[in-house]
């Protein structure tokens, strides 16, 4: 089982990804935004990161690449959680260096299967 | 249906979408001032952006497709191919609006959209310029006559770096159908030198056969978080043509996480909105587990003496009971600030207020708040918003003069509405202030001669001028408008802060303005109180409303026509009033200057309080009377005495008023 960071400012949404990942039993840590998450994530070690694009304080965008820019999380699988109408934004958060994306509205499934991909 | 049940995540969602458009339209009325924040347009967008995320997700289809469409909207303004100008701040302030309904009767189980909802939702499709993205739809996943697929595949340097693994694409490759890797090669970008190579960059390529007669769309799933990432092309395998498809054998579906079929929202049940929530910072949680914490050993501390007692332990008893005392006193504190919520998330909604009636009265008038962080109790505050919307609207509809008067007046033309909220001693204190006319003596005086509420020609000094206003039936507005004429006068708003336990009254200057000043308890379920004895019985007068305590000389009391007493209190003579006959007490003392008498003040009027003795000071926790017997004029509650015996709490308010009325009488 993975450890895994969820990232959102939307307390439902954020909730709603924690529960169902450790129903899965992942051991999960949540943040609020960009910012608060890179604090937790120097502090700690994760095999992956799931993040909201628009958040306040920092965004995911900004997120991703300050974490790419960690020796820890240059290799380590991050997916924006973003929306459909957003295409453009799924192209900005790959240049930061975002694995991958899981595009809202997603069911707790599509959200696991979409972490077993990632993870294997 | 998924094995999770998302329901227990809607109360919070609709909380959160609540503040949301709580900012929203903060942030809307920040830009209608003028502000060029561009941060402004961010909050607004996000906040959109999350509701819109968030009722898809949790079924509320209607609320997803208008914040979408009111998202979109937003998003040209972001991108800064839409000017702000207020035309479209109204009509994004009427999206707001209607997105409050829409989410409180998703969250009632009502139907979601109406007529107007959807009318608003066709307003703002034309608005948007550019094309809507349709929400995701279920794509159909066509299986290609093809019996499988050759894929080259070279990933650029920085593959690895993006967190992607090309092994993760083989597996799933594989599950779609049988995978041979044709050949794998090394690609130029590779180092010379062994030495040379970086373990973070990917110099590899794959040919790929993949048989089976898989869709394309499946095979470009797989590849579709690595556009920019590697050189990819898939084409059907040569001998495609010739071999028909296998009937019965349908290709395995991969379903791309876009495709979400939108759910409705009839399917989900309304318990989510019964019963309301509070959010509590963590710092009053660790407070009161930190109080917790002090108690446990305060009382081992006890029951450690309890087990081993002796006389020479006594001071140590004692310390220990003083101790619990502290305990007590603090952790009730504690427990009593988690109903605690800041008073701006009242005053926020005035703004907006303040600009329809600006725009709807053809004033000009500057809002200005105060205290937004005093803390009230959760109840009061949701309780103390609709006499605030009433004094506000009565301020700007009567208070406030139009532009015209005020310069011919010499004022500035925008007038000044004052929100103010702040601690004093045990009460939270809101006013509202305006720089206006001030009460009208005259129409006032005329219109109470009218109704009957004073006699012609009466004399009615300032402080019964304003307290005339919150007589029932009572309003002065010449034409009654349609804001303050619908019948609900200041008397209601009077009447409802009462039921608060707070009281309510006004000062005022001619042509200079009025304060409306509203006093509220911290808290409705405990109040500081002095027990004093009155026969046998024990009533226990609020602290807040006590002025002094005195025991009076038979010369101080004057006797005035119509059997009433008063006596000379600094300055100005105050009604006695005698509890005994009030509340009909036997065995009291009823020679004034053998007992004590309690002045007691209430919006600004005293009244001395005629009691036995006083008993001493206590917290009482109030027990509504109406809720087990009914109610009482001059009471407004009981409680429990240490003793187990029930005590009546005064309510000063009422008292005051029946002294009011022996003086009158007088």
């Amino acid at each position: 089982m993975a450890k895994i960071l969820a990232v959102d400012d939307s307390v439902s949404m954020r909730g709603m990804v924690a529960f169902t990942l450790r129903g899965a039993g992942h051991e999960v840590a949540e943040a609020e935004n960009g910012q608060l998450a890179l604090d937790v994530a120097r502090g700690s070690s994760f095999d992956l990161v799931l993040a909201d694009v628009n958040m306040p304080v920092m965004d995911g965008i900004a997120m991703v690449r300050e974490l790419r820019a960690m020796d820890a999380y240059k290799g380590v699988p991050i997916l924006m959680l973003t929306t459909e109408s957003h295409t453009e934004k799924k192209m900005e958060g790959k240049a930061a260096g975002a694995t991958g994306w899981l595009v809202k509205p997603f069911d707790p499934e599509q959200l696991l299967a979409t972490v077993k991909r990632v993870l294997g | 249906m998924s094995a999770v049940d998302l329901t227990q995540f809607h109360k919070t969602f609709f909380e959160e979408s609540r503040e949301g458009l709580d900012a929203m339209e903060a942030a809307l009325l920040a830009l209608d001032s003028g502000s060029t924040d561009h941060e402004l347009v961010h909050t607004i967008f996000r906040a959109a952006h999350s509701i819109k995320g968030g009722a898809a997700t949790f079924g509320f289809a209607d609320v997803a497709a208008f914040t979408h469409v009111a998202e979109s909207l937003l998003e040209e303004v972001r991108s800064e191919r839409r000017a702000v100008d207020s035309g479209l701040i109204e009509v994004l302030l009427r999206s707001v609006d209607c997105m409050r309904a829409m989410l409180e009767r998703s969250s009632q189980g009502r139907p979601v959209a109406d007529a107007e909802s959807e009318a608003l939702r066709v307003e703002l499709v034309q608005l948007v310029s550019g094309e809507i993205a349709a929400p995701a739809v279920a794509a159909a996943s066509l299986v290609a006559p093809v019996s499988g697929w050759n894929i080259a595949f070279t990933a650029l340097p920085h593959l690895l770096q993006t967190g992607n693994d090309p092994l993760r694409l083989f597996r799933e490759l594989q599950q779609l159908g049988r995978l041979e890797v044709v050949r794998a090669f090394i690609t130029d970008s590779a180092p010379a030198q062994l030495a040379e190579l970086d373990p973070s960059q990917c110099h590899l390529g794959w040919e790929l056969r993949l048989h089976g007669a898989v869709a394309r769309g499946a095979v470009d799933a797989v590849f579709d978080w690595l556009d920019g990432d590697c050189e990819l092309t898939v084409a059907p395998l040569p001998d495609a043509a010739a071999v028909p498809s296998v009937p019965g054998v349908p290709a395995p579906e991969v379903a791309p996480p876009a495709a979400v079929a939108p759910r409705t929202a009839r399917g989900t049940p309304a318990a989510s909105g019964e019963g309301s929530s509070i959010r509590v910072g963590i710092d009053k949680v660790d407070a009161l587990i930190n109080m917790m914490g002090e108690l446990v050993i305060t009382q081992s501390m006890l029951s450690d003496i309890g087990e081993h007692f002796h006389l020479s332990q006594l001071e140590r008893l004692r310390e220990g009971l003083l101790q619990l005392e502290r305990n007590t006193r603090e952790l009730q504190e504690s427990v009593m600030r988690i109903r605690m919520l800041p008073i701006g998330s009242v005053f926020n909604r005035f703004p907006r207020l303040v600009r329809d009636l600006e725009r709807k009265l053809g004033k000009q008038v500057k809002l200005e708040l105060h205290g937004e962080h005093t803390e009230l109790d959760k109840t009061v505050l949701e309780k103390i918003g609709d006499p605030l919307v009433h004094l506000v609207r009565n301020a700007i509809d009567h208070g406030l003069e139009s532009p015209e008067q005020r310069r011919a007046a010499g004022k500035n033309e925008t007038g000044t509405l004052r929100l103010d909220a702040y601690h004093e001693g045990g009460n939270i204190v809101v006013q509202i202030s305006d720089d206006g006319a001030g009460l009208n003596r005259a129409a006032i005086v005329a219109k109470a001669e009218q109704r009957g509420l004073i006699r012609p020609g009466q004399e009615v000094d300032d402080a019964e001028v304003a307290e005339l206003i919150f007589q029932p039936g009572f309003s002065t507005a010449a034409q009654a408008t349609d804001l303050s004429g619908r019948g609900v006068g200041m008397d209601v708003v009077r009447r409802n802060v009462r039921d608060l336990g707070g009281s309510v009254g006004v000062r005022s200057q001619s042509g200079k303005g009025s304060v409306f000043t509203i006093a509220l308890p911290l808290t409705l379920a405990i109040i500081d109180g002095l027990v004093t004895a009155v026969g046998e019985e024990r009533y226990i007068v609020p602290l807040i409303s006590i002025v002094e305590s005195l025991r009076l000389r038979p010369e101080m009391v004057r006797k005035i026509a119509g059997g009433g007493e008063v006596f000379h209190f600094r300055n100005e003579y105050l009604p006695i009033m005698r509890l005994h006959r009030a509340f009909g007490c036997n065995a009291a003392i009823t020679e004034i200057e053998r007992g004590i008498v309690v002045v007691v003040e209430e919006e600004g009027r005293r009244v001395g309080l005629l009691v036995d003795d006083l008993l001493g000071q206590q917290q009482a926790v109030v027990k509504s009377l109406e809720a087990h017997y009914q109610r009482v004029q001059g009471i407004s509650g009981a409680t429990i005495l240490s003793d187990g015996s029930v005590a009546l709490i005064v309510d000063v308010c009422g008292v005051v008023r029946l002294g009011q009325r022996g003086k009158a009488a007088a």
